[in-house]
């Protein structure tokens, strides 16, 4: 079967799938935030698709922009995560809920 | 670059590569999420860093031959190291096998089903305009020329971007928050 722009969106949803699932489900915040990497990487892989499919290089600036701000977000949670260990001693979602109701 | 071309021009190699990388990326994506042997989130680290690696291939199929490079130079070098410098700094326990919420799973398989409805709905649903043969590469000269010209305001304010998360980060990793 020739792989065309079908099969490439296919790889990306389910990996942005993977992605949420793994968010909805670990307990770990680390772990969540690399989910978190995982469905920021499907949505490039299905930018840099479109982008080749259509021949318009717009979508691989995005996806330049895209990993520019991801790399500032991921330097911003981890120290919220540190900040919060050093508070709480824990990395735990579940023992995170002082702003339960 | 004309290696890589040579092997990209044909048309059975990188069929045949598209499907061992996807499998590759997919497995080592689901190892990250939820590996049956380990807890440990080092190693979803590890296989977050194989994920990474895997999708760089992918890109090379694309001809996004600069954004492998950045994929490879910024996740895998830049985001994985900081991953694991903030998982050895905390010293982690080994997350403990507590009983998975009958909560977690239904909201899991409920928004998974509903991204699947709409991506299978807008793919029959919509001309994707897609190109048999398309021609364009994204080489570094290419992405250099339309990144200074078209785009060099989004780039300048990313630039302060990057400048206010570095204050932020000093801020917030200061011993005495205020």
């Amino acid at each position: 079967m020739h792989v065309g722009l079908e099969q490439y969106l296919t790889v990306s949803f389910l990996l942005f799938s993977l992605g949420l699932l793994g968010v909805i489900m670990r307990r770990n915040l680390l772990v969540i935030y690399m989910s978190l990497e995982l469905m920021l990487n499907a949505a490039n892989l299905a930018l840099v698709a479109f982008s080749r499919f259509n021949n318009n290089l717009n979508g691989q600036i995005l996806v330049f922009f895209i990993i520019t701000v991801a790399a500032a977000e991921v330097s911003v949670g981890l120290a919220l995560i540190v900040a919060l260990y050093r508070k709480r001693q824990t990395a735990h979602v579940e023992d995170l809920t002082s702003m339960k109701l | 670059m004309e290696a890589i071309n040579n092997l990209l021009g044909g048309s059975a190699v990188p069929d045949v590569l598209f499907y061992v990388f996807a499998a590759f990326t997919l497995l080592c994506g689901v190892l990250v999420i939820a590996n049956p042997f380990s807890r440990n989130p080092v190693t979803s680290a590890m296989f977050l860093v194989l994920t990474i690696i895997s999708m760089a291939g992918l890109f090379v199929l694309l001809h996004a031959f600069f954004l492998a490079a950045v994929q490879i130079l910024v996740y895998a070098g830049a985001v994985i190291v900081l991953f694991l410098f903030v998982i050895m700094l905390l010293d982690l326990k080994e997350e403990q096998r507590r009983r998975i919420k009958m909560f977690g799973i239904v909201a899991g398989l409920i928004s998974v089903g509903t991204i699947l409805a709409i991506f299978l709905k807008s793919l029959n649903a919509t001309n994707l305009n897609a190109q048999s043969s398309p021609t364009i590469e994204g080489g570094t000269a290419a992405l250099g020329k339309l990144l200074f010209t078209q785009y060099v305001l989004p780039f300048e304010v990313v630039s302060v971007l990057l400048l206010v998360a570095m204050i932020g980060v000093i801020l917030l990793s200061k011993k005495d928050l205020k």
